[in-house]
């Protein structure tokens, strides 16, 4: 049973100036599973790190269960760590493996191993006790570093990347197994990937990191319809939001000629802002094709069976523009057709700093 | 079902072949290889043969067959005319290369942790100046050390040959440990952090295991130069409390012939170093072949 509370937490790494996390402000609900998520270099990792007490924090605090663990060491912080490369010790059986941190608190021998048999039940593991971990596949290893966290009853499970040296399938597979066992362990979990996906479908909250600065922290859904600013538009979604840079004249905005409607209150929200560059944002189920609208020609057709994504050039302020439109069912159109394409539903509009116009 | 379908006939290649126009090329390197090999193995060959022969036979022009005879070997083990007999040699060595290495790597890990894993500012520098302690021929530095000795009255003891192989070793020792500890992920000591241990425990239970083939390897090389160091022994301590090398030099006569005998008592004095080495072989070129990488 723990919170988690990052207050204006900074990592500077030494030579760098620019800070790898800056003035993180987060809170973590207990039992929740929050994941951090952003490109590489956007110091979700770093984040992590300093709440394991790996990464030293030059400002702010950081506070589990409102305790102040800024400065106390990781094994001072009752966490336990899933590690990219599982950082098994080779040397070790997974049953000692999954003991080792029971055995440095003095658990009673009978007792660490009744808890090691419960965890090896829980992940499947029983079989492969005895084994050495250069002797089990891939995703077991996982299931031994997993193992090696639940066995412990830790009050925050920290989770970098945990998924990302499988293979596509048992990614898959192995997140949804994840997310089922948190949510029956109740523990709360920070967890960081690079994979949006992943975030979306694991996460009870996603945190959006860039360039170390937190842009964003809402549950999945908030932050796919109503992204705060041009960064995590982009980010959150897959195939991308389309983004295009547009001009303000005469007060409308456009794509390709094709002035965009808005209800009353966005275009006084639009009206109001500043500045005459903006940028606007169209998911691609947010397109159709159709007889009449944004005229381009097809350049790929993405056939996904349920549905396909396809790759439509246009002219936009005199420049070329790809703007991916969701088919539903079986395509009609190839590479080379002469198509038109509609805008239908929700436009996300960002001012001339990235940030979402609202009304 | 494999095994019942596969022709029971067919083997595995002994080797690879080689393909494309480097075949020449490898065949060639392949043969320089043997040859170079054989002239190396060649003085020891000849070693342990005269090792085996009479004195007139070895002195005399080589011949292809002789009787051969461990008279040689009796007598300069048996032989107690010099300041120091075999047994007693054999003894002094046997401490002196234990001791000191076991100083040498109780005194190594913690510095080659210190460098590898929790490197402080100027590591570079420690660790070139560890070396450089190498770079002075010990023949310039006798002197100094012959006096210090004296003035501690260690001349002609154990102790000083303990602390001399200790400080030449030390460096040798610290330089491949580091590299090895340096191989270990990063992640593990993290983890063995996070999962409570101490920074003993994670030396202990987690860096060393996995760094045993580079200790081994470590190890196996402080004996074979300690064992075999000769100059500071016959310099510091030449007598009664001496080592092999120095015995194996006391074999050398001003009159006679003293070939067979010398060749008998290298033979001894080589043998615990190759059994050792043999042992250790597997362990060692993977400690080796370890420590390169990095």
């Amino acid at each position: 049973m723990a919170e988690v509370r990052y207050e204006a937490a900074s990592r500077i790494y030494p030579g760098t100036e620019i800070p790898a996390v800056n003035s993180l402000d987060l809170d973590i609900a207990d039992g929740e599973l929050l994941v951090l998520v952003g490109p590489s270099g956007s110091g979700k990792s770093t984040a992590l790190r300093m709440l394991a007490g790996l990464e030293h924090v030059n400002e702010g605090s950081v506070y589990i269960n409102d305790v102040d663990v800024t400065l106390k060491p990781p094994q001072d912080r009752d966490i336990a760590m899933v590690f990219q490369n599982y950082a098994l010790y080779p040397s070790m059986t997974v049953g000692e493996n999954m003991g080792f941190a029971l055995k440095q608190a003095k658990v009673p021998k009978h007792e660490r191993a009744t808890r090691v048999a419960e965890a090896a039940r829980i992940l499947g593991l029983e079989p492969y006790l005895d084994r050495k971990p250069k002797n089990l596949s891939g995703g077991q290893r996982q299931r031994v570093a997993m193992g090696r966290a639940i066995v412990r009853n830790p009050q925050v499970f920290l989770m970098d990347e945990p998924l990302s040296n499988l293979d596509a399938k048992l990614r898959v597979q192995t997140r949804t197994e994840l997310a089922d066992l948190q949510a029956r362990l109740g523990v709360t979990t920070v967890y960081v990937t690079h994979d949006q996906v992943e975030a979306m479908t694991m996460g009870h909250r996603v945190a959006v990191l860039d360039g170390g600065i937190l842009q964003q922290v809402d549950r999945p859904r908030t932050l796919y319809s109503e992204p705060v600013n041009r960064f995590v538009a982009g980010f959150i979604g897959s195939p991308a939001m389309n983004l295009l840079d547009v001009k303000r004249t005469d007060g409308t905005l456009s794509i390709s000629g094709q002035p965009l409607e808005f209800d009353p209150a966005m275009a006084s929200a639009i009206n109001a802002s500043h500045g005459s560059s903006m940028s606007v944002g169209v998911r691609p189920e947010h397109l159709t094709l159709q007889s009449t609208g944004i005229a381009g020609e097809v350049t790929v057709v993405e056939e996904l069976g349920s549905e396909s994504y396809v790759h439509v050039l246009t002219q936009h302020q005199g420049s070329d523009q790809i703007l991916v439109v969701r088919d539903q069912g079986e395509t009609q159109t190839t590479r080379g057709d002469q198509v038109h394409v509609g805008v239908h539903g929700a436009l996300h509009v960002f001012a001339e700093d990235g940030e979402r116009i609202r009304t | 079902m494999a095994s019942l379908t596969r022709n029971p006939f067919t083997r595995a290649p002994k080797s690879e072949p080689i393909l494309g126009q480097n075949r020449i090329v490898a065949h060639f390197l392949a043969f320089l290889t043997w040859i170079i090999g054989l002239l190396f193995f060649f003085p020891l060959f000849w070693l342990v043969l005269n090792g085996f022969k009479e004195e007139s036979v070895a002195n005399a022009s080589p011949v292809l067959f002789f009787d051969p005879t461990l008279d040689r070997f009796s007598e300069v083990t048996e032989s107690n005319s010099g300041l120091l007999s075999f047994t007693e040699a054999f003894g002094n060595s046997f401490w002196i290369v234990l001791i000191s290495t076991v100083l040498v790597m109780v005194l190594a890990v913690p510095a080659a942790y210190a460098l590898a894993i929790r490197p402080m500012r100027m590591w570079r520098d420690v660790l070139f100046f560890f070396i450089s302690t190498k770079f002075l021929p010990i023949v310039g530095a006798i002197m100094p050390l012959w006096i210090i000795a004296r003035d501690l009255d260690l001349l002609g003891t154990r102790t000083v040959l303990v602390i001399l192989y200790t400080a030449m070793n030390l460096p040798l020792a610290v330089w491949m440990l580091r590299s090895f500890f340096a191989e270990v992920p990063k992640e593990l000591i993290e983890a063995a952090q996070i999962d409570g241990c101490s920074l003993m425990g994670q030396i202990r239970q987690v860096i060393l295991p996995i760094v045993a083939p580079g200790l081994a390897a470590t190890a196996l090389l402080c004996v074979i130069f300690a064992w075999n160091e000769f100059f500071l022994a016959v310099q510091l301590n030449p007598t009664g409390a001496s080592t092999i090398p120095v015995w194996v030099n006391s074999q050398q006569k001003f009159q006679g012939q003293f070939l067979a005998g010398l060749s008998a008592a290298s033979v001894l004095a080589t043998l615990p170093v190759v059994i050792a080495g043999w042992v250790a072989q597997k362990r060692m070129i993977r400690g080796l072949a370890m420590g390169a990488i990095k």
